[in-house]
């Protein structure tokens, strides 16, 4: 499955059709996601040709505090939280609703925020991995990942994390997957349900049946 | 991305005359829209957010069939009860496709009119007459793997990729619409998609600042429900092909094909060739094709897909 996700197969267009472009070939798609990300990047902080790009305030309860901001209303929910709040625990990988690094909750679902404009959440309650637990007093689904080695270099980690909380709220709520073999039915803690609703979290390490394994832990199941 | 004005629209006419401004766009979810905005493939001037119009309900019709609200999420419709219950090639179709994040986002009027994965829409280097009318189309003897072998065009052989729409499909569902003017009216799924002709750059027949209300689905009509989706990964990629197939238990049924045109792709005459198998269906649904050497391949996949659904449906 995940395992699986291809590095040069140029039909999996979602995830490498700039680097087939870009690259004239079938390059990897991750290592070309930085080089769109810089362009980007460098697109969005060009100066505005004629007025000041237009500004809105947003108010958003980031774990639990209040927090005011006025935003260009370009900034992202990932660079709200990011470059204007400062919680770095959320990361930027594709930027583009590809990889899951962005994953956070808001109003208790995951969603990737970097396909989310910050004036979208106005009053939304965002719990980010900052929210989740602290050095001193981890979350379970943190303190599992560190028992069963549930990453590497830990750039996906905090997005897999807050996603691994939510995929075990989603089936304790019943919200069914393509793995299920009846629909209709109760969705169980199984491995083959973890994997696949994961599967929007891309690990570069493949770290993938660790972290399958640290959520059946915290689920109570054992595979 | 460029800059952009931003409004929560208040009420549906209000929100459909706000979007219909030149450079003007409605916002669901923005999963699609701020992916595209973000490589300047879409550059609106001006967003018109429908978050607070109140269509994130799901209700039942008078007809027994069921209103989806066009802010429901993908998630949320698919949990439904009653869809699971009676209409599970929907669920099956919406649980194919994305992401659990995405769909917790994406909402039912944005998946319909989610844009095409071709990836040379995608480069704004690139000729592309659906990003930049008139400037050709490179994929046209270009690298066609992911794209369309039926209902294309000489400007464009794109593909329409979503999963959702296909199922709605063969559920005979109905986009519900209200424009500036406050005039409604209810667009048939089949016609909802166009065919790319010679104006790929136009998705849909929605008019400017036509805004989707609902999509309404008729009363349930029973049989098998199947979704197969064969892809280059198990999970989260695009459609290579895919069938959406409810079958009845005297194995006649209903058929469409996602991956390979412009819009979910059903032809009537074919899906009543159920009985016969997989081949003679294929054979009259694909009937004109005009593949390229890349994705010919789609066409014996769609007959070998359509084949596992009816094996399963005698299982
Ligand atoms: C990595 C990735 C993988 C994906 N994989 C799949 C997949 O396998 N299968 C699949 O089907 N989809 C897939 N998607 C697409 C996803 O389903 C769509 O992005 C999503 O459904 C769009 O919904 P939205 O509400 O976010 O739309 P938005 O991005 O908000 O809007 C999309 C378009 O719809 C217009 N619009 C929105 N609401 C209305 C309305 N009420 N009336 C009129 N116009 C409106 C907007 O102006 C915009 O043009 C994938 C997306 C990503 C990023
Ligand atoms: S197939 Fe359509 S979307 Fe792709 S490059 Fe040609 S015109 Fe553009
Ligand atoms: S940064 Fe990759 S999904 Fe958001
Ligand atoms: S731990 Fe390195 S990317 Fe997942």
């Amino acid at each position: 499955m995940k395992e699986t996700m291809p590095k040069t197969d140029p039909g999996a267009l979602s995830m490498s059709r700039r680097g087939v472009l870009a690259g004239g070939a079938a390059t990897a798609a991750m290592t070309s996601a930085p080089a769109a990300i810089a362009q980007e990047a460098a697109r969005a902080t060009a100066p505005a040709p004629s007025q000041p790009a237009p500004t809105m305030p947003v108010s958003l309860e980031v774990n639990g505090k209040r927090q005011n901001l006025t935003l260009d209303t370009r900034t992202t929910l990932l660079d709200a939280l990011r470059e204007h709040l400062h919680l770095t625990g959320t990361k930027k990988g594709c930027d583009h609703g590809q990889c899951g690094a962005c994953t956070v909750m808001v109003n208790g679902v995951r969603i990737n925020s970097c396909l989310s404009l910050a004036v979208q959440h106005q009053g939304d309650k965002v719990t980010t991995i900052e929210g989740l637990g602290t050095p001193d007093k981890l979350h379970p689904m943190q303190a599992a990942f560190v028992k069963h080695d549930g990453y590497q270099c830990g750039y996906c980690t905090p997005g897999q994390i807050c996603s691994a909380v939510a995929v075990l709220d989603e089936i304790k709520r019943g919200v069914p997957s393509h793995v299920q073999a009846d629909v209709s039915a109760r969705p169980q803690v199984t491995n083959m349900e973890l994997r696949e609703r994961m599967s929007g979290n891309i690990c570069r390490c493949g770290a993938y049946s660790n972290i399958a394994e640290a959520m059946e832990e915290v689920a109570g199941v054992r595979a | 991305m460029k800059a952009f004005t931003y409004e929560r629209a208040k009420d549906a006419q209000g929100a459909a005359r706000a979007a219909a401004q030149p450079g003007a766009k409605f916002l669901a979810g923005g999963t699609n829209l701020l992916d595209l905005m973000k490589i300047e493939v879409e550059t609106p001037a001006h967003l018109v957010d429908v978050q607070d119009l109140g269509f994130d309900k799901i209700e039942e019709t008078r007809e027994g069939g069921l209103r989806i609200g066009a802010l429901v999420t993908n998630t949320d419709l698919a949990a439904d009860a009653r869809v699971r219950r009676d209409y599970s090639v929907l669920t099956r179709a919406i649980v194919a496709g994305a992401s659990g994040q995405l769909r917790n986002k994406a909402s039912t009027a944005g998946n319909l009119l989610q844009r095409t994965r071709c990836p040379y829409f995608y480069d704004t280097n690139m000729a592309c007459n659906k990003r930049k009318p008139g400037s050709g189309c490179a994929a046209i003897g270009g690298y066609s793997r992911q794209l369309g072998v039926i209902g294309v065009s000489d400007k464009c052989i794109a593909t329409f990729p979503g999963d959702m729409a296909v199922a709605m499909r063969v559920l005979d569902a109905y986009v519900e619409t209200i424009d500036a003017g406050g005039q409604r009216r209810a667009i048939p799924i089949a016609d909802f998609h166009r065919l790319w002709g010679d104006h790929p750059e136009q998705d849909t027949v929605l008019k400017p600042g036509e805004l989707i209300t609902a999509v309404t689905l008729p009363k349930p009509i029973g049989g098998k429900h199947f979704y197969e989706k064969v892809r280059d990964r198990a999970s989260y990629a695009y459609a290579l092909v895919s069938v959406a197939a409810v079958i009845q238990p005297d194995g006649t049924g209903r058929v469409a094909f996602g991956g390979v045109a412009p819009r979910p792709w059903r032809v009537e005459a074919a899906e009543a060739l159920l009985p016969q198998g997989a081949a003679a269906v294929t054979a009259r649904a694909f009937q004109g094709a005009t593949p390229t050497k890349d994705n010919a391949f789609k066409l014996p996949l769609a007959t070998r897909a359509l084949a596992s659904v009816i094996a399963q449906s005698k299982a």
